[in-house]
């Protein structure tokens, strides 16, 4: 019931507290990063190697290399990722203003899907200066060209005149995931055995693969997308007035949308790019903070950021250790976990998505 | 492509040979260090009386039984490097095919010795396999033994195949019958080696790999019997399912009731008991002779 005096409470002191909840959620974000770290399949752990450390001893190559070369870029992946996939939530969520928007909306996930099945189905046809030159990046490369191709040309057929339709991209969306959807079930068609099981779990989303040419890689890029969406909370918060009244209120309503659009496509695509498809983050993010701190973007976004960051950290280390010496896919954690509490926060909030 | 594919066996033989050396000294001392991946690989591993020294298998490795005890370090192909790790092996021995190829290189980079074994769906394949195995388990004598065995039992089953001077009877390799669909095996994959080996004919040879077949072309296949995995669990077809499906009834096979089923390992993994899988295919098509 404290969220009720909550939504009551006048705007200025809700602002207030989502910033105060910037700082819960750095200190979350912290916990999560540590325990990403200290638990794994081995029983190496940060607290053992940091008494190593102290006393000067030198770490076992064993202890490196688990460390530094699969938790350490695990952690980084992870956080950049549900970073990305939480602002673009929360940004799509205002850009649309529809609660049911998800990254996936400006056609990324489909583009993307594309992309990594003609790699993974095609790539063995490649001749053999493309595969020396591309390499293991191959998925990666054609997953994010997949995704970000598809918004870059969503984008172009809902502009006209200088205008972008908020709902020609949405439909549009629609009929262009059907399309990449026919044309992944063509390339299902003729994939073999060992593909099609590459395929699946490739869809399933994972960070097993994560190393340090991927961080950086997609790295800079999520950072500069997610730097520029970060700058879009007033905007965004001017066109949930309706996108009149936000160029009346002296926004540039068209400007932001290009920006966000841009944004999304740049941080989502290299997302999916490392990772593969990670389902419910980017929708389950931004509406757990609007519930606990309202919806001004100004704090959303960075909040976002934040939580999505731990919380696919977290995932990440529930689906490593779970059933380890093997492990599960990502997205099975996070779709495990978030479709439930994506209901229980329909049924309880039901008022809040009926506006 | 092809040509590297052709000189892999000989680099892993060599790597394998320069490892057996190096592990001289952890023969005598027999911990149990090693990490199998890979059905065929286990069975050999296991063949070769090193049960012991396993550590660790991957959900492949179903056969012997005894096995299944062993931690599971999940599917091949989605391995992931700290869990690989955890079971702290000093040898992984790995079928081809394991990935994802990042897991892998961090493996490589850890205190581990990978080798890797090609896969090979003939009997030269087969032997070059338990080379390897028996080389990087420092048992290269046990496994010369083992290679001819295996060899000789193969050679064996190949004479009997030849032996049958009727017509050749066209066998249909069914993967699934998954909502009365039918996926079937066309050229290229151990289903097809296995058929083939056994004296028979692939009933299908249009395509490479697995796919779907339409009820008609089932029909122009016109298989004298279906091969089938068999599976606990079971959610594949009994006998009578599979025969009424209605593509099914056009064949000659319906008509004999002719179904085989063998366990998928023993079948398409191309290992020590790859000569009783050809064996009893055989005599399923041709009946028991001298």
């Amino acid at each position: 019931m404290a969220m009720i005096s909550e939504l009551q409470a006048p705007p200025r002191d809700r602002l207030s507290r989502a910033r105060t909840l910037h700082w819960a959620l750095v200190g979350l974000l912290a916990v999560c990063s540590l325990a990403s770290l200290q638990v794994g399949a081995t029983d190496i752990t940060l607290t053992t190697l940091l008494g190593k450390l102290a006393t000067g001893e030198t770490l076992g190559r064993m202890e490196r290399v688990v460390l530094l070369d699969i938790r350490l870029p695990r952690l980084a992946l992870g956080a950049l990722v549900g970073a990305a996939l939480a602002v673009s939530g929360a940004a799509m969520q205002g850009l649309f203003r529809n609660p049911l928007a998800d990254p996936g909306i400006v056609g990324v996930g489909a583009g993307a899907g594309l992309g990594a099945i003609l790699a993974i189905v095609l790539g063995a046809l490649l001749p053999a200066w493309a595969v020396g030159t591309v390499g293991n990046q191959l998925v990666p490369v054609a997953a994010f060209l997949g995704g970000w191709g598809s918004t870059i040309l969503l984008y172009r057929v809902s502009t006209r005149g200088g205008r972008t339709s908020v709902a020609t991209m949405l439909l549009a969306g629609i009929a262009l995931g059907a399309l990449a959807g026919a044309l992944s079930g063509i390339l299902v068609y003729i994939a073999d055995d060992t593909q099609l099981r590459d395929l699946t779990f490739w869809g399933l989303g994972s960070l097993a693969g994560a190393s340090w040419a991927k961080v950086l890689a997609a790295g800079p890029l999520i950072a500069l997308s997610l730097g520029a969406a970060l700058m879009l909370g007033r905007g965004l918060n001017g066109l949930a007035l309706g996108e009149a009244t936000a160029a009346h209120i002296g926004i540039d309503v068209q400007r932001m949308k290009n920006i966000a659009i841009l944004a999304v496509a740049g941080a989502t695509g290299a997302a999916v790019a490392v990772s593969g498809g990670i389902g419910f983050i980017g929708i389950v993010v931004p509406h757990l903070l609007r519930l606990a701190s309202g919806p001004d973007h100004r704090a959303l976004l960075l909040n976002s950021a934040l939580l999505g960051a731990s919380l696919l950290i977290l995932a990440d280390v529930i689906a490593r250790v779970v059933i380890a010496p093997a492990e599960l896919p990502i997205g099975i954690v996070t779709a495990v976990l978030g479709a439930p509490v994506f209901l229980w926060i329909l049924l309880r909030r039901r008022g809040l998505v009926d506006t | 492509m092809t040509r590297l594919r052709s000189i892999r066996p000989v680099l892993a033989t060599l790597v394998a040979l320069g490892m057996a050396a190096g592990s001289a000294g952890a023969q005598q001392t027999e911990q149990a260090d090693v990490l199998s991946i890979g059905g065929s690989v286990t069975e050999i591993v296991m063949a070769l009386g090193q049960g012991h020294r396993l550590k660790a298998r991957d959900s492949t490795s179903t056969y012997p039984p005894a096995v299944a005890d062993l931690p599971d370090v999940g599917y091949m192909r989605a391995l992931s490097p700290e869990g690989v790790l955890s079971v702290g092996p000093a040898l992984i021995l790995s079928e081809e095919g394991a990935g994802p190829v990042e897991a892998v290189e961090v493996i490589r980079a850890a205190d581990v010795d990978f080798v890797e074994v090609p896969d090979a769906y003939d009997a030269s394949g087969i032997m070059n396999k338990i080379t390897i195995v028996g080389a990087a388990l420092g048992v290269p004598d046990r496994a010369a033994k083992l290679a001819d065995t295996v060899g000789a039992d193969l050679r064996t089953a190949a004479t009997l195949a030849e032996s049958w001077t009727g017509a050749r009877k066209r066998v249909l390799f069914v993967l699934s019958t998954q909502g009365g669909k039918i996926t079937a095996s066309g050229t290229g994959t151990a289903a097809d080696a296995i058929i083939r080996l056994a004296g028979g004919v692939n009933a299908v040879t249009d395509f490479t790999g697995y796919r779907q077949l339409s009820d008609e072309s089932l029909g122009l296949a016109a298989p004298d019997l279906i091969l089938m995995m068999d599976r606990s669990g079971d959610h594949a077809a009994t006998v009578d399912d599979l025969f009424a499906m209605p593509a099914m009834q056009l064949t000659p096979a319906a008509d004999s009731q002719a179904l085989v089923r063998m366990d998928g390992l023993l079948m398409l993994g191309f290992g020590p008991r790859t000569a009783q899988a050809v064996t009893r295919l055989n005599h399923a098509l041709y009946g028991e002779r001298s």
